[in-house]
Order: C-alpha cells, then structure tokens, then sequence
C-alpha cells in the first residue's frame, strides 16, 4: 500500500462528507464553505491524477474566485436567514431521491466501465509521458493554443456577454433602488452587481 | 501518478453529481440550489481529468479549463439576477417565485 | 519543438465574426455618442451587421469542409441554418426598437446581446465538435437570460428570467457530463473525427475502439441539455414562464432562434454522427416527442394569457419537428428545417403583434384584452388570424406545408403512427387558436381604452413581411423547400 492510496481514501471522506454536509446544512454561509472544502478535496483529486495545472487553477480560480464572489453575495443579502428544510411540494422529495438512484446506478456503471477502460487502455503511462516531457502546463498550452483555438477565442466572446450583461442588470438595480440617478450610482451598483 | 484505479475517482464523481442533482430538486434558496449546479459542475471536472488519465491525452484537462472558463461567467450573471431579485423582495427563495407553475 | 499554430480559415466563421465585430463597434458607438434621444443609428448598424452575416453564410454555401483543426462544418446546412438565424435577427433588432422607443429606454446593450446571441446560435449550427456545441450554448443562454429580464419596471420579468438561468444551468450540467462520457467513450470530444484526432464517426469506422455503452449514456444526457433548449417536454418547465415574462420581441426571438440553434445541433448529432446508433436514440426521442406533442398541446388550452398559450404551441411544434428528425432521412432534415424556418417567421409575427398590442409596459396580454380587437384594429387582427392559421397547420400557409413535409418523412420511414398523433395533436391544438378568434371576432369589448395603442413603422414593417412570408410559402413553397433538400446534401462526414 502506497502513500497514494491513503491520499485518496482521505480525500475521498473529505470530498464525499463535505458533499452530503452541503445537504443538510441550514445556512447558506454553511453550504458553501462546505462547497470550499469539497473543491479543495477535488484539488487534492487533479493532483493525484496529474493534472497539476488545474489542481492549482481549481483552488485559486474556483476555491477562491467564484466561491469569495458567492459568500460576497450572501453577506450583502443577511446571513442571518435561515431556510426552512421542509418539504417544499408534496412528493418532491422521494421524487428527487428515485431520480438520484436512477442516476447513481447509471454513474456506478460508468464507474464499473471504466475500470474495464483502464486494462484495455494503459493511458496512464501516455499522460504520464507527457508530464514528464513537454511538462503538464506545457502540453496544455500546446494542445490550447491549436487544436483548441476557436474554443479559447469563443471562451473571450463568453465572457464580454457576461460583462455586457451585468451591466445592464446593473443598471436595472440602479432604477428600483430609492436613488434612481442612472448615471450617479451605476458605478457602485456595478461593482455590488459584480 | 497514482495507482488507484480510475473506477473510484468516477465513482466519487458519480456521488458527487448525484448529491448535487438532490441538493438541486430539494433545496428552495436560489443561492444554495446554485451552489448545487457548482458541485454538479466540479463532478463532471473530475470525470474529464479521469478520463483524460484513462485515455492518455490531455484533452480532457484542456475541457475542464473551458468548464472552468463558464462557470465563472455563469455564476457572475446569475449572482447578479438573484441579487436584482433579491433586492426587490427580500427574499431569494425559489419557491416564492413560483418555480413550478404550470 | 516549435507550436504548430493549425492554418486559420475563416469562411466557416466569418458569418460569426461580422456579428461579434459589428456588437462590440455599436456598444462602443453607443458609449461614446452617449444618451441622445434618438439612437437610430444603432438598430442601423446592427441591420448592417446582420446583413453582412447573410453575404458570408452565402459565401460558404456549395463548400463542404472542416476548418480550424476540424472544430467547425462549413456546408449547406450551417449556411441554411445560420442565413435563417441572420433573418430572425433583423426582425428581433427591428421590433426591438419599436419596444425600447415605447419603454422610453434605448440602451445599446440590447442590440449588442441580439447580436452576440445570434452570433451563438449560429456557431452551434456549424459546430463539429461538442465542446464548441456548448460554448456557444453558453454564449447565446447568458444573453438570452439577461434579454428576458428587460423590462426594468417588471418584476415577474426578472423572476422569470431566474428561473429560467437556473433550470438552464441545470440542463448545461447533464449537457456537460454527456460531454464528459463521450469523451470518454472515444477520446475526443470531436464529432466526426480526422487527421487532428479521432472523433464519434471516425471511432465508429475503427470498430470495437468506441465503448457503445457509454456512448448511448452519453447520447441520453446530450438529449436532456439540448431538449431543454428547444423546450421538449419533460425539460420545458421554464417554457411558459420565460416566454410570459419576457419583453415580446425577446419572446419572438428566443420562440424562433433558441429552436432551430437547438434543433440543429440535435440534427447534426443524432442524424449524422450517431446515426449507426438510430435503434438506440429512437425509442428515446419518440417518447419526448410524443409527450411534447401530447403535453404542449393539452396545456395550451386552459391558458389565459396570450404569451403562455403561445409559449405551449411553441412546445408542441417542438414535438412536430421531431418527428422530422426521427425518419433520419433526407427528408426529415429537409423537412425539419423547413419548418423551423417558416414556423420562426410565423411567430415572430405572432409575437411583433403581441408587442404591438400589450402596450407600454408589455403588460396587457391576458385573451380578455384581446376581445373584440376585429371591430377596433382590423388589419392586425387579421394578420394575427394568419399567424394562428398558419401555427394551426391551415392549408394555404406555410405552417401545412411544414407539416405535411415532416409527418411525410416519418411516413416514410415507416412511422405512421407517430403522424397520426401529430395529426391528432394538432387538430387539439387548432381548438386553442380558434379560441384566440373567437375573442378577436365574436366578443365584444368591454371598456374603450384611454389611449389606443400605435404600431411603429418598423413593427408594421416586420407583421407585413412574416403576413407575406407566410402566405407566399404557403402557396409557393417549392424553392425553399429545394433550397432546404440540397442543404442537406452538403453535410460533412455524413
């Protein structure tokens, strides 16, 4: 037994308990440190795998970006509030739990494939290989920069709507709130919006 | 690189998507039920570095990048709409807004 | 080692390129001239730029290739699609500009997410690789989800656009893993596979390297995120929501172009590359589509509002365009694209009326404003009446004619029953229109409102030209249907 395979087992604990936490905890301030934990665990995960470039991007981008701009959110709306765990829709609940099932066993097939994958695949070693050559951050940027070209330059066209975008919602928060000057206070609503 | 057989890591991501599916169908704030579709979005980044791993290219690494890439330009859209909501009732749960109405 | 920067062609995307270019020129025009209160200049410049899409969508058709390390199709299909989208468009900036005049409220920022949303639709129809499919998903979902939160004064407008952006990232998630289980099962993410690597058609030309199993997993969820852009039943819960919200004008756009950019990505995926695959996605499609065609129909009829019962007919004509694309034959791809093509002129007129007649606010669209409407505004009730006649299926309109061409591909594949329940499902449905006449002709009004709502010269505009479209179609539909066939000739790798 490796050192790896006690890795995983920890992350694998830290990554599924802090998932099914999300479940049950009340306040929204909960849910997402929780979704903190699990992303650093999935970090850990993209380590183990080799894919050592999204390992750091997963913590700063995700761990740290989106889930700050999350908790800003919460904040600004009361923490205080808490959600009511009953039912919302009669029958919503054993609904949503066959459906899980439902989904479980089709992802534990994939899972139970995949193992199948690997003895006919070996594609451990090529990913292997190429971590060590070029190097992983390397190879990404090779396959980004070709292959992949109008992808990454879409991905711009993606974020310049979600720019133009908030900015109108923005300027919509600015019209109901008391100080409706559309010019005076769209900065401030901006960067709330934001 | 690891030993432990990709099954798991699938496995894992299995649960991970599962529970998300749940958090999405039970829970009535929007916030919460949007942090949900995240942990939905995290299991399937974990499915494409395993397959990337089964199949010995990169390629996979490369499409969590562009997974990434959207996430972060969802949740600025849909942070903001919750907050112009939010704002405009005081409340952000789903449920108030009729999610369901035929 | 050097990077191999792939060599850059860019007939496949000029189209998409025109529109992204003319969007960030007019939010900067609009910036710079500032708040006049006459921003005619921007709908013009968003015309010119659609326009310009039209010439380079042309300029591809004949060519049938895989450009940019075969991440995008040039061939007749994306052309027909995208030239179909680039005229949706000009109606949608047209009667936008009417509405924004009414609201008091001209931002450039509308015309600028029109011009990237359809700039998105169009790069999903020429998508040959799944993660381009869902970039450009993602492209026109964030404009769309913004376009229907508009009316600033309307709360049930932005409620609807939440939830609208929930369930729609809801759906991109199942997307997403069907993407991850394709990758999985072929290595790529590539529809159809080539020098730059293998793809889903080239794994099935190399037998026994693809995991078939996984393969349909994958096809299943590829199914729930793209029938829950083109709003097929189990998936249509935001439907009637986001429609009724919705400024008028955005509904018309979102009825007509989140269809056929949805549907085109289902036709490439399912009648192209997976079609070795039919005996398994078949029976799968066949029950949404039936149960769209059931459900869109049956629920139309208790509505009340306007916009809701056309957001219904807009999920059962989504069940009629199935059954195009499940014959799988020329036919049915024609067929299918004929009718996305008339059915979006058609309700983008329906929807310019609606515009028209809801007023300042967009707010009065319940069946009881519209009693009585024959006797006060003729000509618009007329060229309602056309719309409804021709989402009816009606002969002498484009609408029979789209019908007839799908429910006859599935006849010839054998599927007749499956034309019986469209057939039957819309004579429901025709019970629904007529209630809309029935109002318009049979009742009478009961107050005299204060102030009579006008028609802009652009949305007068825009009702004349889908009133003609539907009915020249409807008479003479033999060129576009031609136009559509040799579309489908052109499919790459198929």
């Amino acid at each position: 037994m490796s050192i790896d395979v006690a890795v995983f087992g920890v992350m694998f604990v830290v990554v599924l308990g802090s998932s099914i936490a999300m479940l049950f905890a009340r306040n929204a301030v909960h849910v997402a440190l929780f979704l903190v934990v699990t992303q650093i665990g999935l970090a850990v995960a993209f380590l183990l795998e080799g894919a050592y470039f999204i390992a750091a991007i997963q913590i700063i981008v995700y761990a740290g970006a989106i889930m700050v701009l999350f908790l800003f959110v919460i904040m600004l709306l009361g923490v205080d509030r808490r959600e009511a765990l009953n039912e919302p829709l009669r029958g919503q609940r054993p609904l949503a739990v066959g459906l899980a099932a439902l989904l479980a066993a089709e992802v534990l097939y994939v899972a139970y494939k995949g193992s199948d994958l690997i003895t006919t695949g070996g594609g451990s070693q090529a990913l292997q290989d190429l971590n060590a050559d070029p190097g992983n951050v390397k190879a990404l940027a090779r396959v980004v920069f070709s292959r992949y070209l109008l992808p990454f330059e879409v991905t711009s066209i993606l974020l310049v709507v979600a720019v133009v975008g908030v900015m109108v919602l923005a300027r919509q928060m600015s019209a109901i709130s008391p100080v409706s000057a559309r010019s005076g206070s769209s900065v401030a609503d901006k960067e709330e919006a934001a | 690189m690891t030993d432990v057989p990709p099954g798991y890591f699938l496995a894992l991501a299995g649960l991970m998507f599962t529970i998300g599916v749940i958090g999405v169908l039970v829970r009535r704030n929007a916030i919460v039920l949007f942090m949900f579709i995240e942990l939905m979005l995290n299991a399937v980044n974990l499915v494409f570095v395993t397959f990337a791993r089964m199949k010995g290219n990169i390629d996979g690494q490369v499409l969590v990048f562009f997974v990434l890439v959207v996430a972060a330009a969802e949740v600025v859209v849909g942070l903001a709409i919750i907050m112009l909501i939010a704002r405009r009732r005081a409340s952000a749960n789903v449920d108030d807004v009729r999610l369901l109405k035929w | 080692m050097p990077l191999d920067i792939p060599a850059v062609r860019l007939t496949g995307i000029a189209p998409e390129i025109a529109l992204c270019a003319t969007a960030l020129l007019l939010l900067v025009i609009d910036a710079v001239l500032g708040e006049r209160r006459n921003r005619w200049y921007l709908p013009a410049l968003a015309s010119i730029g659609l326009g310009l899409s039209i010439y380079f969508a042309t300029e591809a058709w004949g060519t049938t290739r895989l450009e940019l390390s075969g991440m995008v199709a040039v061939d007749g299909f994306a052309s027909f699609v995208k030239i179909t989208l680039a005229v949706f468009g000009l109606l949608t900036v047209w009667l936008g500009r009417d509405f924004l005049v009414r609201e008091r409220a001209e931002e450039g920022e509308f015309y600028g997410l029109v011009l990237f949303a359809v700039a998105g639709m169009m790069l999903m129809a020429g998508a040959a690789d799944l993660i381009v499919v869902f970039l450009a998903l993602e492209t026109f979902s964030l404009a769309l989800y913004v376009l229907v939160g508009f009316r600033r004064r309307s709360l049930l407008s932005q409620e609807s656009s939440m939830k609208y952006f929930l369930l729609g990232s809801f759906s991109t998630a199942f997307f997403l893993l069907g993407i991850a289980f394709v990758y999985g099962a072929v290595g790529s993410t590539n529809l159809y596979g080539g020098e730059d690597g293998p793809g889903i058609v080239s794994s099935f030309m190399a037998t026994g390297a693809s995991d078939v199993g996984l393969l349909i997993l994958a096809m299943g969820l590829l199914i729930v995120g793209l029938g829950f852009k083109v709003a097929a039943v189990p998936f249509h819960m935001w439907t009637p929501d986001a429609y009724q919200g919705a400024p008028s004008p955005v509904t018309g756009f979102m009825a007509a172009g989140s269809k056929i950019a949805g549907f085109a990505a289902l036709l490439r995926l399912l009648d192209v590359t997976l079609y070795p695959l039919r005996e398994d996605w078949r029976p799968l499609v066949i029950g949404v589509a039936v149960l769209t065609m059931v459900v869109g129909s049956v629920l139309a009829v208790v509505q009340e509002d306007v916009k809701r019962l056309l957001a219904y007919s807009s999920i059962a004509h989504a069940g009629f365009v199935f059954t195009g694309l499940i014959a799988a034959n020329d036919r049915g791809v024609s067929g299918s694209l004929f009718y996305l093509a008339t059915y979006g002129i058609t309700v983008l007129g329906a929807f310019a009326v609606v515009a028209v007649l809801s007023g300042r606010d967009d707010e009065k669209v319940t069946l009881r404003d519209y009693r009585g409407l024959f006797y006060d505004r003729p000509l618009l009730a007329g060229a309602l009446t056309l719309f409804l006649l021709s989402l009816a299926g009606v002969p002498v309109t484009s609408g029979f004619v789209a019908k007839l061409v799908v429910f006859g591909a599935a006849i010839q594949e054998g599927y007749w029953w499956l034309a019986v329940v469209g057939m039957v499902t819309s004579a429901i449905a025709a019970f629904f229109y007529l209630k809309v006449l029935v109002v318009m002709y049979m009742q009478e009004k009961e107050t005299e409102d204060a102030e009579r709502v006008r028609s802009g010269p652009l949305s007068t505009g825009v009702i004349g030209l889908a009133a003609l479209a539907t009915i020249v179609l409807g008479l003479y539909w033999g060129p576009l249907i031609d136009v559509a066939e040799r579309a489908t000739l052109f499919f790459a790798g198929g």
